[in-house]
């Protein structure tokens, strides 16, 4: 009997353990020596670390990044870039961080051991600002392509960059948008990760300021897979919308939980749910409703059309959702090591900050801090099984110019009423129509 | 009302689903004394197959049910297999090792499986195909669908099917047997290698069963889906009696009804100090009190040391 139980005992504490450390497998591309130097110019290697979720949930999304890495990598190979005088080879060094922020600092730990020039990711904000401290003690720069948490660039780290909009702009957006549908009532439901809090934090300011009440607050994990009982709470209390603060793998059973429910609240989420993988798995029950994606939509961007053919060829898979993000990011980081004209991180760090690179996803500028200026967030619609652009929100530069601009020509048409108002003593009010014309300008430029 | 008795329909569904999981784990316990860590990877891959068979079949234009009855029969078939080759590779070898040692084999396999399903069926979360049509009920204010109906029946007959192979056939009385003292029951006349295997082929079978609940209740399935259902599943058995059917049965539904209870009311007992997030320690707090007053579970100690 005592035997017996030691066992269950002990199976207990290793079913923990377990749990604690999660599964340990960490693809590991053996670092291959660098190419033999053809002829004269000799060749430097740059090792890239890469890091993201290549086991567990959300599995899908972190290979998604990783092929976008390898794109970049593959075409700034093949340009043959010259950096210092010598050629310059680009190596991955890809990590797979389980989405866990333990095992962030760990395989962060790694790539500062293995003396990486750089590094591309993480992925999820919880293992990124950990990781962050690390790679700003150890002087690398790190260029995250989708970890949004605000909290990430506000840690006074020089090396801490990201090329895309963050929580603060994205949850703004996404209460808006709420408020502008017609939400009275909403009830917010989050991962508890770095990501799903900030957003729904986020989200929940902007919503209330907005005048939407707030009726029920629920949590999850990002493991989970059943939601019945939470849902069952959220709907006694009846909202109109449901806000999730979370990933696609637990986003699109939870829209189905919510139908199969009799829940009749419309659902939205932010970038983490505004994937294919979402519709494919939430089903029928993801039509009509939206979700955001910081940035503009890929077709409608210059070069967009042109890197999904690119990525799709290459890969044979669909986009996800980061992928030209991280394509991005390693490129801006190239580009600022060309600038330079040093692949030492303490010489191409101060260049990073003064980035003005046209990629895909947007101009890549950053501020002070670290973040993308002026980001965009746009807003799509589930519709037949594809993600219907709707509308751009925010967009700080672009939206204040276009502000500006309209203004402009509100103040223009007051002109041309004012020539058009009745002959000479016209004059007079001409004038001023002229003078608030130039306010009306001077007050737009100052707006931008 | 509604809510609390809707609340309890969504335990009582999910509850079945950790009790078929956990008939699995609980059997073989009973029988070998061993916790067969690898048991939520056999149900995974039962998902998986069964995915892979029915939507081949369906998008080859083969009627849904019939579809539907092949992949069963396909996950039901693999698993045995792999249940069989568990035991063959990895466990036969260790039969006579310390404890401890044929518990770190299971938790490798477990891992190995798990990547072994990774490389078969990629990352990406694959979509269960609609088997059942879906008809929606409502009963005081509360829904469910025949899915849910479906699995609550399917796991009490499994339970009730298995009762009876372990006390009225021969092989169950060869299983009991062995239970008691392998040595001996060898003496005897029987086979224990042949039982022993029998006992895993049969809890992967049921393994395999729950896999293909699972992927119809969710419709969704991920190579890394058995790990988190195969630790709820030992923890019924172990809150039930491990090695005890019945006890695996109660287990799961307890646990299942206390987690979803646990979920819809512990935001409000505690004031909103903690959140639903925090179901898991309703589930866990039962299950140490269960464990300190009763230490070898709820139905543990009616059949004494072995099932």
């Amino acid at each position: 009997m005592q035997a017996k139980l030691s066992v269950v005992a002990l199976s207990v504490a290793a079913a923990l353990a377990m749990t604690a450390c999660g599964k340990k497998e960490e693809p590991k591309p053996a670092a291959a020596p660098a190419a033999p130097a053809p002829a004269a110019k000799p060749v430097i290697v740059v090792k890239l670390g890469h890091v993201a979720p290549m086991t567990g949930p959300q599995a899908h999304l972190g290979k998604d990044n990783e092929n976008g890495a390898r794109l970049a990598i593959e075409e700034l190979n093949a340009q043959g870039l010259e950096i210092g005088g010598a050629k310059v080879s680009f190596e991955l060094l890809a990590e797979d961080d389980q989405a866990d922020p333990k095992q962030g600092s760990i395989v962060a730990q790694k790539l500062v051991d293995a003396k990486v020039q750089g590094v591309i990711g993480h992925l999820n904000s919880g293992t990124t600002i950990p990781a962050s401290k690390l790679y700003s003690d150890a002087g690398i720069p790190q260029i995250s392509g989708s970890a949004t948490n605000p909290k990430y660039t506000q840690q006074g780290f020089k090396t801490a960059f990201r090329v895309m909009a963050n929580d603060v702009q994205q949850g703004k957006a996404l209460g808006e948008f709420a408020a502008k549908q017609g939400a009275k009532t909403v009830a917010i439901v989050d991962d508890r990760t770095a990501y799903g809090q900030g957003l729904a934090d986020e989200f929940r300011k902007s919503a209330e300021a907005a005048g939407i009440k707030v009726v029920a607050t629920e949590y999850t994990n990002d493991k989970a897979t059943d939601f019945k009982a939470i849902l069952t709470k959220i709907k006694s209390t009846k909202p109109d919308l449901v806000f999730y603060g979370g990933m696609d793998a637990q986003g699109g059973p939870m829209a189905k939980q919510m139908k199969e429910l009799g829940i009749k609240a419309k659902f939205l989420g932010g970038d983490g749910v505004c994937t294919p993988e979402f519709m494919k798995l939430g089903g029928e029950a993801t039509e009509g409703n939206y979700c955001s994606l910081p940035g503009m939509p890929l077709e409608k961007l210059a070069k967009g059309p042109e890197f999904k053919d690119k990525f799709n060829k290459k890969f044979g898979a669909e986009i996800q959702l980061y992928a030209p993000y991280v394509y991005d990011a390693v490129l801006v980081m190239a580009d600022s090591m060309k600038r330079a004209d040093s692949v030492d991180p303490a010489k191409y760090l101060p260049e990073v900050g003064k980035t003005k690179y046209d990629g895909v996803t947007a101009v890549i500028e950053f501020d002070e801090f670290g973040d993308l200026k002026g980001g965009a967030i746009s807003m799509y619609q589930y519709k037949g099984g594809k993600l219907e652009y709707v509308e751009t929100l925010g967009g700080g530069a672009m939206g204040a110019v276009k502000e500006a601009a309209a203004e402009v020509k509100e103040a223009a048409k007051a002109v041309a009423g004012a020539a058009a108002a009745a002959g000479s003593d016209a004059v007079k009010s001409g004038a001023e129509a002229v003078k608030g014309a130039a306010e009306a300008t001077k007050a737009a430029v100052e707006k931008k | 009302m509604d809510i609390f008795l809707q609340q309890i329909i969504n335990g009582l569904v999910q509850g079945s689903i950790y009790a078929l999981v956990a008939l699995g784990y609980t059997m073989v316990y009973g029988i070998m004394g061993l916790i067969n860590f690898a048991h939520g990877e056999v149900v995974m891959i039962g998902t998986l197959v069964a995915i892979s068979v029915a939507g081949t079949l369906i998008k080859a234009g083969v009627p849904v049910a019939l579809a539907g009855v092949n992949g069963l029969a396909a996950a039901v078939l693999v698993c045995m297999a792999l249940g069989w080759g568990l035991e063959r590779i990895a466990y036969r070898p260790l039969r006579n090792a310390p404890r401890l040692t044929p518990l770190i084999t299971a938790i490798g396999m477990s891992i190995v499986l798990q990547n072994v399903a990774m490389i078969v069926w990629g990352r990406n979360y694959l979509t269960f195909p609609h088997l059942l049509p879906k008809v929606n009920f409502e009963f005081a204010g509360a829904h469910f669908t025949a899915i849910q109906v479906m699995i609550v029946g399917v796991s009490g007959l499994t339970m009730a099917g298995l009762v009876f192979l372990v006390y009225r056939t021969r092989l169950g009385m060869a299983m009991r047997a062995t239970a008691q003292n392998p040595q001996v029951a060898s003496l005897m006349g029987v086979n224990s290698n042949r039982v022993i295997s029998a006992a895993f082929v049969i809890g992967s079978a049921l393994g395999a069963l729950a896999g293909v609940m699972v992927g119809t209740y969710y419709e969704i399935a991920h190579y890394q889906m058995g790990f988190m259902l195969g630790l709820k599943a030992f923890t019924a058995a172990v809150l039930g009696g491990i090695g005890n059917l019945a006890g695996a049965m109660a287990g799961g539904i307890l646990l299942g009804i206390i987690e979803a209870l646990g979920a819809g009311y512990i935001g409000d007992l505690t004031g909103g100090f903690f959140g639903s997030h925090y179901q898991d320690i309703f589930a866990f707090i039962v299950l140490i009190v269960v464990l300190m007053f009763k230490p070898s579970g709820l139905f543990g100690e009616k059949t004494g040391d072995r099932a």
